[in-house]
């Protein structure tokens, strides 16, 4: 362990294939915890509601179906749901979280009771999840005592999607592409991390406020602006908001200016 | 390098959605079993979507499309590299991997039994020494009496004391002793330290106990108590034991040069056969205390306990020796 925190968990494959996924942070987990502790003691009340009929024939095995429920609704909650929905729990599930073998291969059945058998060390009922919360905080990897023993990761669900890169930077006449050599340098200068802001921002523009959405697009702009000056010509008359749809377009490959529009991404 | 990113999508795309759908397959139908050229075009449409991931690796305005391709290759790259079975549940193999796994680890399960019989030697001594101890060391105030007048007050009891709550007190058996028995287990990640308390305490109590009966004359009437959920009971508490020290072993890795990672991965299906297994010892032994164990002679004679126990012993010693033996 040690107090580096990663923020993702990098695999290289042996073919030399490197991805990454993005590990969840405590406080997410946290929720997603509160989350599936809530469901489940709903479901062990629900359950002792159902038993109060058992009651009517035999109060003491309501009372040991209702021990045994409890019991067996917070050891195999997670348990159950992790295995059939491969690594998520309802509380993972909406907030977006996912369990993983730590070396990406497929998640097993031993591991994922492993991990959650481990929870009696690191939630101990007295101390809430204190154990496994300062283990998930000064681990490298973010990982609770359960998920060392188990080699697995909580990570951030990926997307399954292709991006619409039509409705990113749609089929319009882009004025930056008749200058092809600023729009080669305008693609190797802009950073990944950059255009995938951009991207996004755009993406979401209307559940931004409008002058957040005016502040936010001006320093976008100005970004790019400061990595190549493109002609008066090419950008007269351009709002910040079509300027980065432009820059985008050009980003993604002559969207708008050579014949590929928005129905050359299929589906 | 790519130049024109729609281009690349638009030749790539139907690969892509060819690996995504032969996924979901792999997904919804885990039992299935592939044929030679489905597997060979799986994996062609797994190195050729790494090769576009490759090729995206320079290019910086695919944030987005790398993401969506590093989700597909991570799931092909999860299904092409995993070595260990599949999650088909197999019943009968899941049965015999419990006493495998027990015979793996029987160097654990004899450090687990050293550390109980030191923690009873302990509890016997101590109760020698000073009588007193009783009263500060066992958790139930029911075993403060002195175990002839207990034994006289069992043997005489005209009533059935658990009439009625039987299955309550099962259960509640039942659910202790097995949160007991993986909290030892769990309690291995403490480098052991865990698991060493809990069994050394536990075999405080039983020292204790056995030094209190037997020096009180009461031998016989301990052994018709205990016997019948002890022989299940004590053992799955002791596997509970071995499984701690397995993953302390794990973790701490004596004269091992392999990652640690590594070494969970190597103990981590046998931790959860012999967790599944103990657990499901104790469901038997819960039942056993609440319906056989509480009733005295001339209830149940004592000969019959101490044989069902001694009958249940062999037999689970037979079943963890020799089950599953090739």
């Amino acid at each position: 362990m040690t107090a580096v925190r990663q923020d993702s968990l990098v695999i290289e494959t042996p073919e030399g294939v490197v991805f990454s996924f993005e590990l969840a942070t405590p406080a997410t987990r946290a929720l997603a915890w509160s989350i599936d502790t809530a469901i489940s003691l709903g479901i062990a009340y629900n359950a002792a509601k159902v038993l109060e009929i058992v009651a009517t024939l035999s109060g003491d095995w309501a009372n040991a179906l209702g021990v045994i429920t409890f019991f067996v609704v917070s050891m195999v909650y997670c348990i159950v749901l992790e295995w059939r929905w491969g690594g998520q729990t309802i509380g993972k599930r909406l907030l977006g979280l996912r369990v993983i073998d730590e070396q990406g291969l497929r998640l097993q059945l031993p591991q994922i009771v492993l991990r959650n058998l481990m929870r009696l060390v690191d939630a101990p009922p007295p101390l809430l999840y204190l154990i496994g919360g300062v283990a998930a905080l000064v681990s490298r990897k973010g990982q609770r005592l359960g998920d060392m023993a188990a080699n697995t990761v909580v990570v951030r669900e990926r997307r399954r999607s292709v991006p619409d890169l039509a409705q990113i930077a749609p089929a319009r006449y882009n004025s930056l592409l008749a200058y092809p050599h600023l729009a080669a340098r305008l693609r190797n200068q802009a950073s990944a991390e950059a255009v995938g802001m951009t991207t996004r921002a755009v993406l979401r523009r209307d559940g931004f406020e409008a002058m957040a959405r005016v502040e936010l697009f001006r320093e976008l702009a100005e970004y790019y602006r400061g990595l190549v000056g493109f002609p008066e010509a090419a950008v007269e008359g351009l709002t910040d908001e079509q300027y980065l749809r432009s820059v985008l377009g050009a980003i993604y490959g002559g969207v708008g200016g050579k014949g590929i529009g928005a129905g050359a991404v299929p589906g | 390098m790519i130049i024109d990113v729609a281009r690349f999508v638009e030749t790539e795309r139907a690969y892509w959605d060819e690996l995504d759908a032969a996924l979901a397959r792999l997904a919804n139908e885990p039992r299935r079993r592939m044929a030679l050229t489905e597997i060979q075009r799986l994996h062609y449409l797994y190195e050729r979507s790494s090769a576009d991931l490759g090729r995206l690796d320079s290019f910086s305005a695919g944030p987005q499309l790398k993401d969506y391709l590093e989700a597909l290759v991570s799931r092909a790259y999860s299904e092409i590299h995993e070595t260990r079975a599949s999650g088909r549940v197999k019943w009968k193999s899941a049965a015999l991997a419990f006493p495998r796994a027990f015979r793996r680890h029987v160097r654990a399960f004899q450090l687990a039994v050293a550390v109980t019989l030191l923690g009873c030697a302990f509890g016997w001594f101590a109760l020698r020494q000073d009588p007193g101890v009783k009263a500060s060391l066992l958790p139930f105030s029911g075993l403060l009496d002195s175990p002839a007048e207990r034994v006289a007050k069992e043997e005489s009891a005209r009533q059935d004391r658990l009439k009625g709550v039987k299955g309550s007190f099962a259960a509640e058996l039942m659910t202790n002793n097995i949160r007991v028995t993986l909290l030892s287990m769990a309690a291995g990640i403490t480098y052991g330290a865990g698991t060493v308390i809990l069994l050394f305490y536990n075999g405080v109590i039983l020292g204790l106990v056995a030094a209190d009966y037997i020096s009180g004359g009461q031998g016989v009437f301990l052994a018709g108590w205990l016997l019948p959920h002890g022989s299940i009971e004590i053992p799955a508490i002791l596997l509970g034991g071995q499984a701690g020290f397995i993953l302390a072993g794990a973790l701490i890795g004596w004269g091992e040069s392999t990652p640690r990672a590594q070494r969970f991965r190597a103990v981590s299906g046998d931790l959860f056969a012999i967790a599944c297994g103990a657990a499901a010892m104790l469901v038997w032994a819960g039942m056993v205390e609440a319906f056989i164990s509480q009733y005295h002679q001339p209830v149940i004679p004592y000969a019959l306990k101490i044989s069902l126990g001694v009958g249940e012993l062999a037999a689970l010693a037979a079943f963890l020796g020799w089950a599953g033996r090739e």
